[in-house]
């Protein structure tokens, strides 16, 4: 919403200025975002007439001007195609200034002088217009200075208005607000009646009154579209921002701005038999007045004749039914058309305008009348012609009713936190237009207008009552509350805990969309069911992650793109997938690296890291919460077939990782030793309370071996019969060494272990340790092909 | 006794010379040791008359006992002279860079989050989750937002189906606690929520944290003097200037948006607060008692306000980042500086 602030101010004007003036609109609610001049900082610009206009002797394009100034007579050169005699335009006379401190001095143009320069409006900051002259009207005097003679000393103000206060969407209802905050009178704002004269009339049949409970119309006949909307009206059109198109439908837009009633005006010639407001008929189409065609959706209501839809209800008018310049007789619509009809309705049409907008926020129910008066009267004026009498059809049980609402003294003061002064409750709902009853000491009784839509409930009188008080005028308190100690589960890490040891560990966070391309994820998806968007911002975003892999992997690009050599990164987050009907989402931890182990440094060579390096940050992740955790080969889409595994705990998989499978590395550009891995957050975060044991008092004994095996044999399998056959006093076991080439078969590799073995309760000695060494190695010959490496 | 003298020279002068602790034990040996030169002179004592040996005796033992002082010291010397010389070849040049670990850092939105928690913690308020992909009566409807209400097209909402969006605030979430818990609650819902918009200042992902609080006393005091002592100890600045402007959201009432003095320019008007001098930070108001209702609550034995804030405006506000969209690019370079 637009306004001129000379026009609010014609109905109220308190003693501040303009900037106080928004800052108070903007602290009662009613935003003001923008402060706008009409017109750009200039002087000495006079309305001027153009007597004689004869082509320049040595320029094709220029005319040589003899212009009446009001103070004599003065020559000005000027290439406007539409300088011509009569014309009358702005002056900006020798010694003027013209917006950007232009100074206009006398000149001379290809050898002949002028005296000054006639302007386009964009040389005035008015509007873009730069096409030719700014043409003033006929009647415009000639001499007066062109700012008093527009009343361009005047700004507009922008509101960003909130759903709930359709009200202020015309002149009238914002005066009510800067009344009611600053308790300035307000211009009554009374309806006028205009004599009938002449009692040509249109039948109007409402068929759907639940949809329409009021429609009023009225014929205006014998109408002069030859006549021009007066100057001050088209200038108030225009610093609301809408074009003036002919004296009827400016005049419908005026009072639609000045009072907040859309109006329509149809040209009564073109229609047959009767108006008609009906649902549309299945499959019904129409063309609207843009020009398009539409084919109406069930529950649109249309203004149709006895032939044909005129119009979408309470949205936008039909082609070939609206007023034009060969329109002798008018008939004028001012309808109420409920805010469910036509919420939701315009914007599925692809449609928003100035009447829907107004209708699904809520018209005042109660203005038809007032506002097709108000039409007439102006159009009169105007346009000449004479009005038929008001033809109304409504309906009381259809219409909404003002709502009833009992106001107690002690929720405002429960709800505001102080006790609110009673002499401001009457004062200030009272100004915004509710009627107010004192029942007794602490208790009122309001009835809301007509105009306010946002009101059926005792909190919201105490809104109004804070907002017109002032925010900031209330108490700020601090909470006083029963202090309960919040129950901390020990066993429970939080995600911080997590996150922070991964920090110390050198990744970096990440946070990548939760949506990705759907090519990207292709790379990276098992058979599990995608998720997509209906209306994504874009193809690259429109599939929801079914994994936090895709992400990762292309932070990584981002950044090797970047010349990025290492990168370590992590990131937790939900991950979403369909199962039947119900959409799951997992929160996962998802880790990426590449590059070299360490950052490159002096002390030594630069290793690049591999799958023992992504292994081993699972495992540090794993022990943290306390997880015996088994690693197997598996395989995944989007990982090295041979470097894969996934870790279970019984049935279900907690994580999977390993090197990206290079098919994917190249198509994203990544190196081929990228490692990843996905965890299943719920897994991780939590860790057993620790459980002392007795530390042993005696000496721990360490022994290494080294086995033979077949490649094919996992160093789990291993490790696993070690554990196995050596029991309780094997306290640690460590696997120091893996060899193949040079010295061993071909087809077999070396394991070499470290066993360490201690006692609780006594000192082993040798040769029993020496026992265990050798049943461990009978049974790792016996179990797995194993052969003592000598 | 000149040989004696002799001796003792001879000695004297070859411990001196002697470079290495090989080079003295051998002259220990040599004139010390059992075969040494003076135990032959001792051993020779007994050629003496018993009047002369004690005299005799006496000197040598004198000899003997200097020589080996003397080749004690001169070990020491030696000693001290080479753990001299390989302290001075185990020098290093301590200006080199050490080696270590480079750690890495916490996203600025997680570090943001994390910090909100905080403070919201300290007076009670716990964090709580909900889904991401939510229906549309826990995003909209029982939010006082009924379909084709205007205030939806407040929200640019991603579909998932008819009935599913993602979740364009954390609302939802405040909802499945009232529905599932009974007051009183202090609890803040961190999270990522959704709008299908993106220019400069809009990403279809963002992070918001919406915080509730329902007992038998909340006031619209307590949530400007909460909010109030929440943006003061965010910004650590206890002069910030903080105003309240009424507004329009349909699960509260009264509403109200939560203004800040530019952090930038202190209230001067800037490039930031686009020359208001103001900087939107916060949404909150009044739990609607109709919200209320909905999840069961009598709205007459308890009240309640809500809050809800957007964790990049306040992070890039914090830190001073300049670009909406570097939050979601995971430059190395912008992630580090975070460290």
């Amino acid at each position: 919403m637009i306004i001129s602030e000379q026009w609010l101010r014609s109905w109220v004007s308190p003693e501040i200025d303009t900037e106080a003036l928004a800052h108070q609109l903007t602290m009662a609610g009613l935003e003001v975002d923008a402060i706008t001049p009409v017109a750009g900082e200039f002087s000495g610009v006079v309305v001027a007439e153009i007597v004689s206009a004869e082509q320049h002797p040595d320029a094709d394009k220029l005319r040589v001007c003899q212009v009446e100034t009001g103070d004599g007579q003065v020559q000005i050169v000027c290439g406007a195609p539409n300088a011509r005699v009569g014309l009358k335009a702005p002056l900006a006379k020798v010694g003027a200034r013209l917006p950007g401190d232009f100074k206009i001095k006398k000149a001379k143009l290809r050898g002949v002088e002028s005296q000054g320069m006639l302007c386009a409006q964009a040389e005035l900051g008015i509007s873009e217009e730069n096409a030719g002259l700014m043409e003033l009207a006929a009647d415009a005097p000639v001499g007066t200075d062109l700012r008093e003679y527009l009343h361009l000393d005047d700004r507009t103000l922008e509101l960003g208005l909130t759903p709930n206060r359709a009200d202020c969407l015309s002149v009238a209802g914002v005066a009510r607000d800067v009344g009611a905050i600053t308790g300035v009178n307000v211009v009554a704002n009374e309806s006028v009646t205009v004599g009938v004269t002449t009692d040509r009339a249109f039948p109007v049949v409402v068929e759907a009154i639940e949809k329409c409970p009021r429609y009023v119309g009225r014929v205006i006949s014998g109408v002069d579209m030859t006549r021009a909307t007066p100057l001050a009206m088209a200038e108030r059109l225009r610093r609301a921002g809408l074009r003036c198109i002919d004296p009827v439908v400016d005049v419908t837009n005026y009072v639609m701005l000045e009072l907040g009633q859309p109006l329509h005006a149809f040209d009564l010639d073109t229609l047959e038999g009767g108006i008609v407001v009906r649902d549309a008929k299945p499959a019904e189409q129409m063309t609207l007045l843009d020009g398009s065609e539409i084919t109406l959706e069930e529950g649109s209501l249309v203004i149709a004749d006895h032939n044909r839809a005129l119009a979408l209800a309470g949205i936008m008018g039909g082609e070939n039914s609206g007023v034009s310049a060969n329109t002798q007789n008018v008939f004028l619509e001012s309808a109420f058309f409920t805010p469910e009809l036509i919420a939701g309705r315009a914007r599925r049409y692809g449609l928003h305008t100035d009447a829907s907008h107004r209708y699904e926020r809520g018209v005042d129910w109660q203005l038809q009348q007032q506002a097709i008066e108000r039409a007439t009267e102006l159009l009169c004026q105007i346009v000449g012609g004479d009005a038929g009498p008001l033809v109304e059809v409504s309906s009381e049980a259809a219409l909404p009713e003002r709502a009833q609402i009992e106001l107690r003294a002690s929720r405002i003061r429960r709800i505001l936190g102080f006790d609110f002064p009673a002499d401001q409750v009457t004062t200030i709902l009272s100004a915004l237009g509710f009627e107010v009853t004192v029942v007794n000491d602490g208790l009122w009784r309001c009835v809301a207008p007509s105009w306010r839509f946002d009101m059926s409930q005792e909190d919201d009188l105490i809104e109004e009552l804070a907002r017109i008080y002032g925010y900031d005028n209330l108490p700020a308190t601090r909470i006083a509350a029963p202090l309960a100690m919040v129950a901390d589960t020990e066993c429970q890490r939080g995600l911080g805990t997590v996150r922070r040891q991964l920090v110390a560990r050198g990744f970096h966070e990440a946070i990548t969309f939760s949506f990705v391309a759907p090519e990207l994820q292709a790379m990276f998806r098992d058979s599990e069911s995608v998720i997509g968007l209906r209306n994504p911002i874009s193809a690259d975003l429109s599939e929801m992650r079914t994994s936090l892999l895709p992400g990762l992997a292309n932070a990584l690009a981002h950044n090797v793109k970047r010349q990025a050599a290492r990168l370590r990164l992590f990131e937790t987050g939900g991950t979403f997938v369909a199962d039947g009907e119900v959409y799951q989402q997992r929160q996962r931890l998802g880790l990426a690296m590449l590059g070299a182990r360490d950052s490159e440094n002096w002390t030594g060579e630069a290793e690049r890291i591999d799958f023992s390096d992504i292994k081993g940050e699972v495992e540090q992740i794993l022990a943290g919460a306390g997880i015996d955790a088994t690693f197997a080969a598996t395989t995944h889409p989007g990982l090295h077939p041979g470097q894969t595994a996934e870790v279970r705990t019984g049935e279900q998989r907690i994580a999977v990782l390993g090197a990206l499978h290079p098919t994917v590395a190249k198509a994203l550009d990544l190196p081929a030793s990228t490692y990843l891995a996905e965890l299943d957050l719920a897994a991780i975060l939590s860790a057993p309370v620790p459980a002392y044991q007795d530390i042993s008092r005696y000496p721990e004994s360490r022994r290494d071996i080294a086995v033979v095996l077949e490649e094919s044999v996992s160093a789990e399998q291993v490790l696993a019969q070690v554990r196995k056959v050596a029991g309780s006093v094997l306290v640690d076991l460590r696997v120091f060494d893996v060899y193949a080439g040079k010295g061993v078969e071909p087809g077999h590799k070396s394991l070499a272990l470290g066993l360490t073995f201690r006692d609780q309760a006594r000192t082993l000695d040798d040769s029993e340790i020496s026992d265990v060494i050798a049943q461990v190695v009978d049974s790792l010959t016996e179990n797995l092909g194993a052969q003592l490496r000598s | 006794m000149e040989s004696l003298d002799a001796l003792k020279d001879e000695a004297l002068s070859l411990i001196a010379g002697a470079e290495d602790s090989a080079t003295l034990e051998q002259l220990r040996v040599d004139y010390l040791g059992k075969k040494g030169r003076l135990t032959d002179l001792l051993k020779g004592l007994g050629k003496l008359s018993a009047e002369e040996r004690p005299a005799a005796g006496a000197l040598i033992n004198q000899v003997k006992q200097e020589l080996q002082e003397t080749l004690n010291s001169r070990k020491a010397t030696l000693e001290d002279d080479a753990l001299a010389a390989q302290l001075a070849a185990e020098g290093v040049d301590v200006t080199l860079p050490g080696r270590r670990v480079d750690v890495g850092g916490l996203h600025p939105i997680t570090r943001t989050i994390e910090r909100i928690e905080t403070f919201f913690a300290s007076i009670g308020f716990e964090s709580r989750e909900g889904p991401e992909i939510e229906d549309d009566y826990h995003n909209f409807e029982a939010l006082n937002i009924p379909a084709h209400h205007p205030a939806r097209a407040m929200h640019d909402t991603f579909y998932v189906d008819d009935s599913h969006v993602l979740r364009t605030h954390t609302s939802g979430v405040q909802v499945r606690t009232m529905e599932t818990e009974a007051p009183p609650l202090r609890i803040i819902c961190p999270g990522r929520v959704y709008r299908c918009d993106s220019d400069l200042t809009h990403s279809p992902m963002f992070h918001q944290i919406e915080g509730l609080l329902i007992d038998e006393s909340a006031s619209f005091g307590d949530l400007k003097g909460l909010l109030q002592d929440f943006l003061h100890s965010f910004f650590e600045r206890d002069d910030l200037a903080v105003r309240f402007r009424p507004s329009y959201f349909p699960f509260t009432e009264p509403s109200a948006e939560v203004d800040i003095q530019c952090v930038k320019c202190s209230g001067e008007g800037c490039r930031i607060c686009s020359q208001t001098g103001w900087l939107e930070v916060l949404g909150c108001g009044m739990v609607n008692p109709k919200v209320l209702q909905m999840s069961e609550i009598d709205s007459e034995q308890f009240t309640g306000f809500a809050f809800g804030l957007g964790v990049e405006r306040l992070a890039m506000l914090r830190y001073g980042i300049g670009d909406l969209r570097l939050n979601f690019e995971n430059d190395l370079r912008f992630l580090r500086q975070f460290a």
